[in-house]
């Protein structure tokens, strides 16, 4: 089989989320394309919770549609979980609390919690069951032999042998019961590839283009940013800050960004809401700074755990007035590692905002990346004055708003003599200090809105779209962030049943690419915009903008990711009494 | 060495004659030059309100940021570069209603930063309205039967968040005010300055007479000991913040940013930001 799906459930707070770990960094490493995600709610312990690894010999990055070996915990597990085994699937519970399957499916019990007693530490339960797992899916046991070492090599040898030693009975026992049912993967290609979410490759783009802080407030699901740079950033010299609240975390990095270093925070929705204030100030002032948002369901509180892109709108416009900002949208975790050097870079050459536009799904949900490239990552500080042209100048000469035909003016950096100037929120004259008459003010609008309407970084274009597919297709599918790869697998099954099928993935959201989008659109005989809000946002913004074309949307709001399935039905369903 | 003339700019003051922040900004531009330092490695963050206009008349780096948030703003630069004096002023609305919450956290963090609130009890810019620090019963154009609320103590809050510098001058008596704020800067960490700085339009209760009757000068207290956070309360609660001069100082204090592990102290923006290959490949590995 070229490809297996593998849930556990049980209860939250059970250790559930490093044993599916464990399982999804060994099959990685044995060469697998991995995608790995969960279902959780805003508790720390008790409650259902749920891990799925989809295992696969090609790249996957979509939720998939069965389970062939679902690990139960508890009955609410199976109560729950076991529609979704795929015919021929195979259920495998913990024997201690005598499991009830429903009909039809095949169960294997195995003595998970004895093992674990036998062994004296609870914990051993799940790392049996993991054992039981790789018997069922013909995974090599010795993989997680390894791995298990390596992990607890610091706690010492009775650790390591007492997990080898739970895996091995886990394994032989299920084995030794139910080997004519197990299935067996196609092995893996034994690459040693990288395993990562969304915000794992962020907090290393961003240490890798010389952001050396990060300044947040904790917020699910973007607080792992802050997190693994508190772990990272002071190998480098850095810091993480963690501050008392949103409006804090975006002033810092403008206060850092004015004085010229690199500087990020990430947050999701309700705290972009908080920043709209300051995101204003630096596209006034035109101070460079980076902002992850790592969306969730909304508005207000609205769903903390679950997946959605509906902060679209507030990301490309929100806040009062008028001003630039730059929003990039990466789909996979490689797009957004190499997007949050793009997003220092264009921070930095173009003065102003610019928004990293994650979501769940992409944040959280682990994926292997084939490799990040050191040689792709380009510093580029953007246009700073030269300290030696300021001394010869002389004071009050330099005009840090200078108009340009970019639109873009060299700054000075504190420390700088002669470079002095007044950077503020309030409208300015050239000189930065307050300027309030219309002809000043509608040129410095024009100054400031004009700059983004080209990206560029080292006289190259940035690329607005992602277009994979036919010239003239049949059907085009457009997506954003993690949707991305729910829309490549939904072509592939589109495709399968003959159909032309094109995808598309915007890749900056403003200054959005309204002319790849209005020749792409124009050239598909039907156009599908795919996105998890109830408004169809991007749809939204495209017609704002100028893609006049007709689209139609296909939405998903229910705090889950779509699946490919999904999305393909949902295509063929508009097409029903239309003859392919 | 700079002179006072360099560090002031061609743009005049747009402050009411006779308003108290022409003696703050004329005690900081002279601190400024006794201490010696270049008015390219100040920063000014200055808050919304008449008081943030002080930096456009000081010839440093300036950052005029949104209401409340200069905290925060100056946290930033500080961390960027810790070569640089920063200094965040605003006024009691500013630093102590829509910006009280980074007041205090900005006390606990202790980064090197001079805080100068220019206190007048009212709301200047807005043209008279109740502020923070209004006396109960002060009528306002909001408060037209006066102020039902209790004033704000920012003396004593500073002190209670544990704070390790905290002063409060007069801006009529330019030679303490500027001691104070000379001892400010050279402290290490955060030094908040509460000043009194009259508003000789809007508020006709809290006027410089009023104060030259009712300030008491620490300094002037032979028995005062500024590094005894016990008295310090206990005197700022008997007289109702009604006082002058250092009230609290802790001489062993380190600043956040050399708290911070493994923080480079070189600025920044000085600093090499690309990584080696070697450091990237390590960096990888703990997702292999």
């Amino acid at each position: 089989m070229r490809e297996l799906v593998w849930k556990i459930g049980g209860e939250q707070g059970t250790g559930l989320d490093s044993t599916s770990d464990v399982f999804a960094t060994v099959c990685n490493r044995l060469g697998y394309y991995i995608y790995a995600y969960k279902t959780f709610s805003s508790r720390i312990k008790g409650g259902h919770t749920n891990f799925t690894v989809r295992v696969s010999t090609r790249r996957v990055l979509a939720t998939a549609a069965g389970v062939h070996v679902l690990v139960a915990m508890d009955q609410d597990s199976i109560d729950r979980l076991a529609g979704e085994l795929v015919p021929g699937g195979l259920l495998i519970a913990d024997s201690h609390f005598q499991p009830r399957a429903p009909e039809g499916v095949q169960m294997v019990t195995v003595p998970m919690t004895e093992i674990a007693r036998d062994l004296l530490n609870p914990v051993y339960r799940n790392i049996a069951a993991i054992g039981a797992s790789a018997a069922l899916l013909g995974l090599p046991l010795q993989a997680f032999k390894d791995y298990l070492a390596e992990k607890f090599a610091a706690k010492g040898e009775q650790v390591v042998q007492g997990n080898w030693t739970a895996l091995e009975r886990g394994y032989s026992y299920t084995l030794e019961q139910a080997a004519d049912k197990a299935f067996q993967l196609d092995p893996g290609d034994g690459q040693r590839r990288l395993i990562m979410t969304g915000n794992d490759a962020i907090a290393l783009g961003a240490v890798a283009a010389g952001c050396r802080l990060v300044v947040a407030y904790p917020i699910t699901p973007a607080s792992e940013i802050l997190e693994n740079c508190a772990r990272i950033l002071p190998r480098f010299g850095g810091a993480a800050v963690q501050v008392e609240d949103e409006l804090a975390a975006v002033a810092v990095c403008i206060g850092a960004g004015f004085a010229g270093a690199r500087a990020m925070t990430a947050t999701a929705g309700p705290g972009i809401s908080l920043m709209q204030e300051n995101i204003g100030l630096a596209s006034m002032a035109e101070i460079p700074v980076v902002i992850v948002d790592v969306q969730r369901g909304g508005p207000s509180t609205g769903m903390p755990t679950k997946h959605e892109q509906s902060d679209l709108l507030a990301l490309a416009y929100g806040g009062h007035g008028e001003g630039p900002r730059i929003v990039l949208a990466p789909g996979t975790a490689e797009q957004a590692f190499y997007d949050t050097v793009l997003a220092f870079n264009l921070a930095d050459n173009y003065h102003c905002p610019v928004i990293i536009a994650s979501d769940l799904g992409l944040g959280l949900w682990q994926q292997t990346v084939d490799s990040l490239d050191f040689d792709r990552v380009v510093i580029d500080r953007g246009p700073v004055v030269d300290p030696k042209e300021l001394e010869a100048m002389g004071r009050d000469v330099f005009q840090r708003y200078a108009f340009t035909e970019s639109g873009v003016s060299p700054r000075s950096l504190p420390g700088m003599k002669y470079g002095q100037y007044l950077a503020t929120g309030v409208e300015h004259a050239t000189d930065g200090k307050v300027k309030e008459d219309p002809a000043n003010r509608t040129r410095m609008m024009q100054k400031r809105l004009n700059k983004i309407k080209k990206l560029e970084i080292g006289g190259q274009p940035v690329p607005g779209i992602l277009y994979e597919g036919p010239a003239r297709p049949e059907i085009l599918l457009i997506s954003y962030g993690s949707t991305f790869g729910v829309v490549a697998e939904a072509a592939e099954l589109l495709r399968e049943q003959g159909h032309r099928v094109a995808t598309l993935q915007v890749r900056v959201i403003r200054p959005l690419p309204v002319e790849e989008l209005r020749a792409a659109i124009g050239a598909a005989e039907k156009t599908f915009v795919v996105e998890n809000n109830a408004t169809g946002q991007l749809a939204f913004i495209m017609r704002a903008e100028g893609v006049e074309h007709p689209v139609e949307s296909i939405l998903k709001y229910d705090g889950t990711l779509f699946r490919p399935d999904e999305v393909a039905a949902a295509v063929l369903e508009s097409y029903k009494g239309v003859p392919a | 060495m700079a002179t006072l003339a360099e560090f002031k700019t061609a743009e005049k003051a747009w402050w009411c004659p006779g308003c108290g922040d022409f003696g703050v900004l004329a005690a900081l531009q002279k601190a400024l030059v006794e201490l010696g330092i270049e008015p390219e490695n100040v920063v000014i963050v200055a808050g919304i309100g008449c008081s943030g206009r002080i930096g456009n008349y000081i010839y440093s780096y300036n950052f005029h940021t949104t209401h409340g948030r200069t905290m925060p703003v100056a946290l930033g630069v500080k961390l960027a570069n810790r070569n640089l004096t920063v200094i965040a002023t605003g006024g009691d609305g500013d630093g102590y209603a829509i910006g009280m919450g980074h007041f205090l956290h900005a006390i606990r963090r202790n980064p090197d930063i001079t805080y100068i609130v220019m206190d007048n009890h009212i709301y200047g810019l807005t043209k008279g309205q109740t502020s923070p620090t209004s006396d109960p019963g002060f009528k306002t154009k909001t408060t037209p039967q006066g102020n039902l609320e209790r004033p704000v103590r920012p003396l004593q809050l500073a002190i209670a968040a544990g704070a390790t510098f905290v002063a409060q001058g007069f801006s009529s008596n330019q030679k303490q005010l500027v001691r104070i704020f000379k001892e400010a800067i050279t402290h290490k960490g955060f030094a908040l300055v509460n000043t009194i700085s009259p508003c000789v339009t809007f508020n006709r209760v809290n006027t410089y007479d009023f104060y030259r009757e009712a300030l008491v000068d620490l300094d002037e207290d032979p028995n005062y000991d500024p590094t005894d956070r016990v008295a310090a309360m206990r005197k700022l609660m008997e007289t109702d913040e009604l006082v002058t001069g250092i009230v609290y100082r802790e001489p062993e204090s380190i600043p956040f940013e050399e708290k911070l592990p493994g923080f480079r102290p070189e600025p920044i923006v000085s600093q090499d930001w690309r990584l080696s290959r070697e450091e990237f490949e390590r960096f990888l590995d703990a997702y292999r």
